[in-house]
């Protein structure tokens, strides 16, 4: 009987073999493929098991962590929600992230490879990085304004900072609060479906992910265009443009919401924003050259990013000479997002160059030390410095006697474009009021701020009224904040 | 006999006359090793989560380390010759279950499940004092044989009576304690096929007609084994516990390999448990679904339906790798309402890695030499066929359940030997530890033996 207990023995090894043999294939062959399994709930366990790393907005945080004690554990709150969710974005464990949550998601959840010290030991240690923070170039005061001046409207805010590319200022309106769809309950199911089906679109980030018509604001990349190619060379000499204007090969006729402007100089003609010189100028100065100077000001580019992406802004290239010069001022084919607005009015107050904006100044750790900070940025020149002087003076002119007189800030020098976009078809829905300017404090060498503002369903009399009435005080309120601000 | 055989009786003659040495310092000194070990997990649990030590750290360390020096006491006291790591062994499992089963509570706070594990740790503890203090020798057991086979008979039926939980009727449920007899019925039918085959294994090896080379025995001998077993089976597939009842073939087919030394009983045993397999798989839904799972573990994830507890368990002993990531701070508790009793295995296998699950195999591996070994050094076939029942429970059982929770073999629903969740299993697994004990001491000391080899 010995012998045969010795065999059952031996099979009772042979089965401990195969358990060991099992274990070693389960646990380190296939490891891998069952820890990157997306049904595998360990990755999402462990990155929402830390506290995640928060926005700064003036030094302040506007982003927090709430500890729900679930398997998730840590949930994104907001200071201000509504009042930055153009800029945060939000970060939900169960629809994921966007904007900022996105792009700097790598530093905020504590993955980026660059927050660890010690790489190797953190990978024998198993330890996770605590989550880093993100210094917004943001102005609290500014964003405030602009949130205020738009007041629940329909509408968004963009503000530059000219000499940097810092976004001072990103507002869209109607808001909402991304704490509503942080964590995975029911009610951020019911949040998400609610804030999807609502016909404002309170998600849609007005400020750069919205293309609208410029209309008349337009006018400042037409007359640098016309400035540029040397088909103005006296501001202030008569123009040879009928009014109203009939469009090139076409009975079609453009007329203009105010009297006078036949023949008128480039000077009066921005002051009270003439539609039929300014067509009849973008005719003139041809298709090539127009294009040219839009995409200098930055149409046409689908790379812009800030970091996270911004819709294209464009100004079609291939169209006939009557769709030119509608495209001209603002209207036809050509669409801008307010942040692009922003940048043509910051190209003017900085000596005709373009900066690209940016959105975070720098990444830190949790302890504070410098991740990566926001590097020289690629400088263009969207036009002459001797063009761009002369638009400043003009745009100067439309503030203090033109139609933009509700943007003037005693003590400060402040240039703008008013702007009135038809939309819809044959011009049935209502007009977006748009407002482009810039500002330099009496005691600073150069421009501060710039800010394009657009507000949707003005609800006022159709005509640059609109803009100058709807919008302005809205960039002055946005300016002003800024300019007070203490450096 | 063979060359293997005439060697033990000499060995035997020189035990008699050169007794060996008690060893029950190496004995106690391997408990205190063994319940120091459980109240670290205790404590390394508690800091990883609470960054203290637990206060019932302290409660849990006496009241393991009481009851192991009651049982020390015990065996020192009448079985001064038994194997000195079988104990220290037990205890560490139990412990060390203990500690994760507490670790898992920690999830499922509306749900603890580590203090009714050590009131019936306590019970299987007492179990074994009470086995190791009142049964003078083993083979009084093999009088009893048909009472045995009688009680776990009934001890399989009376669930049937009671309402199925997660498929399975296996429990019975008296005073909020839930009780599941089969547990039990395993150590009555492993001494009856000793007491059975040690009786009549002549009478099997040797008499009846050949037939394909198969010496088969009358039907006077087999008959009422194959009844016996053909019943245990029959209620088993009414209760639908595919793992017991595999249990109880496998344990059936070793000893009657080792009682008459046939191959060919093995080779019946396997065309056996083709068949049944096939049947079973192919009639039995509740089955059929375990087969599917096994060849296909991620089948319900592409099916949009999430990962079954299968999965998960891979899941889990994959985060794990081969350090593991350390007490307290893995996953496993996403595998479900399981994770406490029969996954226990992918909690250890997560949280302490390919490093501390080798580890528990080989202390289940050293559990089960040392029941062998006990075999090997008796002289009585009764006893030689009880030691090689006994460790062949513990090792079918590792093998069925971790094979099952690892992907290597269908899941059956069985408790991890002293590690699950369970107190019929813990009680169980104490009275095998306490026969191997009682085995052991006979196989080791001098005892008056009118047996002949």
């Amino acid at each position: 009987m010995t012998r045969y207990i010795r065999h059952a023995a031996c099979f009772c090894a042979l089965l401990l073999v195969a358990l060991l043999v099992n274990a070693i294939r389960v646990q380190v062959f296939q490891a891998r493929a069952h820890d990157t399994n997306p049904a595998n709930r360990r990755e999402n366990i462990a990155r929402y098991g830390r506290e995640r790393g928060d926005i700064l907005v003036d030094g302040r945080p506007v982003t927090g962590s709430r500890d729900t004690g679930e398997q998730l554990r840590y949930e994104r709150t907001y200071r201000d929600g509504p009042l930055y969710a153009p800029v945060t974005g939000f970060a939900s464990q169960e629809y994921g992230t966007t904007l900022l949550e996105h792009t700097e998601d790598p530093v905020l959840s504590g993955s980026d490879p660059m927050l660890t010290p010690f790489p190797l030991w953190n990978d024998f240690t198993r330890r996770r990085n605590p989550g880093g923070d993100v210094v917004t170039t943001l102005n609290g005061a500014a964003q405030q304004a602009a949130f205020r001046g738009l007041a629940g409207r329909k509408g968004a805010v963009a503000a530059l900072e000219p000499a940097t590319g810092r976004v001072l200022a990103l507002v869209s309106s109607p808001s909402y609060d991304p704490g509503v769809l942080s964590g995975n309950s029911p009610g951020v199911g019911r949040s998400w479906a609610w804030l999807n089906a609502n016909p404002d679109k309170p998600m849609l980030n007005r400020a750069v992910r919205q293309t609208y018509p410029p209309g008349s604001t337009f006018k400042v990349v037409t007359a640098a265009a016309a400035l540029d190619a040397g088909v103005i060379r006296d501001v202030d000499a008569p123009t040879d443009s009928p009014a109203p204007y009939t469009l090139p090969g076409t009975t079609t006729s453009l007329s203009n919401e105010s009297d006078g402007c036949e023949d008128l100089s480039l000077r009066e003609a921005f002051r009270w924003s003439c539609n039929t010189v300014f067509a009849k100028l973008g005719v003139d100065v041809g298709v090539r050259d127009m294009t040219a100077t839009a995409r200098a000001f930055g149409f046409n580019d689908d790379a812009l990013r800030i970091p996270f992406s911004v819709a294209r802004s464009t100004f079609d290239p291939s169209v006939d000479r009557a769709q030119l010069a509608l495209s001209s001022i603002g209207q036809y084919n050509t669409r801008a997002t307010p942040l692009q607005m922003a940048m043509v009015s910051a190209a003017v107050a900085d000596g005709g160059q373009i900066r690209t904006p940016y959105l975070v100044e720098r990444t830190t750790t949790a302890g504070g030390s410098i991740v990566d900070t926001a590097g020289p940025r690629p400088v263009r020149q969207a036009m002459t410095p001797e063009t761009a002087a002369v638009l400043k003076e003009l745009m100067t002119q439309v503030v203090t006697e033109g139609t933009g007189t509700n943007a003037a800030i005693p003590g400060a020098i402040v240039g703008g474009k008013t702007g009135t976009a038809q939309h819809g078809i044959g011009n049935a829905g209502m007009p977006y009021a748009w407002f482009v300017a810039w500002a330099q404090g009496e005691r600073d060498m150069q421009p501060k701020v710039a800010v394009a503002v657009v507000v949707e369903d003005a609800s006022a009399v159709r005509g640059d009224i609109t803009g100058g009435g709807v919008a302005a005080p809205i960039a002055r309120a946005v300016m002003k904040a800024v300019l007070n601000a203490k450096e | 006999m063979t060359k293997a055989g005439t060697t033990v009786a000499p060995a035997d003659t020189s035990a008699r006359a050169v007794r060996l040495p008690h060893r029950r310092g190496i004995e106690l000194a391997l408990i205190v090793l063994a319940v120091l070990l459980s109240v670290y997990g205790y404590c390394a649990v508690g800091l990883a989560r609470h960054g203290t030590v637990p206060p019932g750290a302290a409660g849990y360390g006496a009241g393991l380390g009481v009851l192991a020096f009651l049982a020390h006491l015990a065996v020192r006291l009448r079985a001064p010759y038994a194997d000195p790591l079988l104990l220290p062994i037990g205890v560490l499992l139990n412990g060390l279950g203990l500690v994760l089963i507490y670790r898992l509570d920690l999830e499922t706070p509306g749900d603890r499940a580590a203090p009714t594990q050590l009131v019936w740790s306590t019970v299987g503890v007492t179990l074994f004092i009470v086995v190791v203090l009142m049964l003078p020798d083993h083979r009084v057991l093999q009088r009893y044989a048909y009472v045995c086979v009688a009680a776990a008979l009934a001890l399989l039926i009376v669930p049937i009576l009671f309402p199925a939980v997660n498929g399975a009727r296996i429990w019975i449920r008296i005073a909020g304690f839930s009780i599941q007899p089969g547990e039990f019925a395993k150590v009555l039918l492993a001494v009856f096929f000793a007491a059975y085959l040690a009786t009549n294994r002549n009478a099997l090896a040797s008499s009846g007609r050949r037939f394909w080379g198969l010496q088969l025995p009358t039907g006077r001998v087999l008959g009422p084994l194959l009844a016996i077993w053909l019943i245990s089976v029959g209620v088993l597939v009414l209760e639908r516990d595919l793992g017991t009842s595999l249990l109880f073939f496998g344990l059936f087919v070793v000893l009657l390999y080792v009682a008459t030394g046939l191959t060919g009983w093995i080779a019946l045993g396997l065309l056996l448990a083709a068949v049944g397999a096939f049947a079973v798989g192919w009639l039995e839904p509740h089955v059929h679904t375990r087969v599917e799972d096994w060849l296909h573990p991620f089948a319900s994830i592409e099916a949009g339906q999430g990962p079954n507890q299968l999965a998960q368990s891979l899941f889990a002993f994959a985060a794990g790798g081969v350090l593991g990531t350390g007490l307290g701070l893995g996953h496993s508790v996403l595998i479900g309402f399981a994770a406490k009793s029969d996954f226990i295995l992918a909690t250890a296998g997560e949280e302490l890695g390919l490093a501390g699950l080798s580890a528990i195999f080989l202390l289940y591996a050293l559990l089960v030499e040392r029941g062998y070994r006990a075999g090997l050094a008796l002289r009585d076939p009764f006893g030689r066929l009880l030691a090689t029942g006994l460790a062949s429970i513990v090792a079918l059982q590792v093998f069925v359940i971790a094979g099952g929770v690892g992907g290597l073999i269908p899941l059956t629903g069985m408790a991890m030997p002293f590690l699950a969740q369970g107190g019929s299993s813990v009680v169980t697994n104490w009275a095998i530890v306490a026969l191997l004990i009682r085995v052991s001491d006979s196989a080791h000391g001098q005892y008056d033996d009118k047996e002949t080899p």
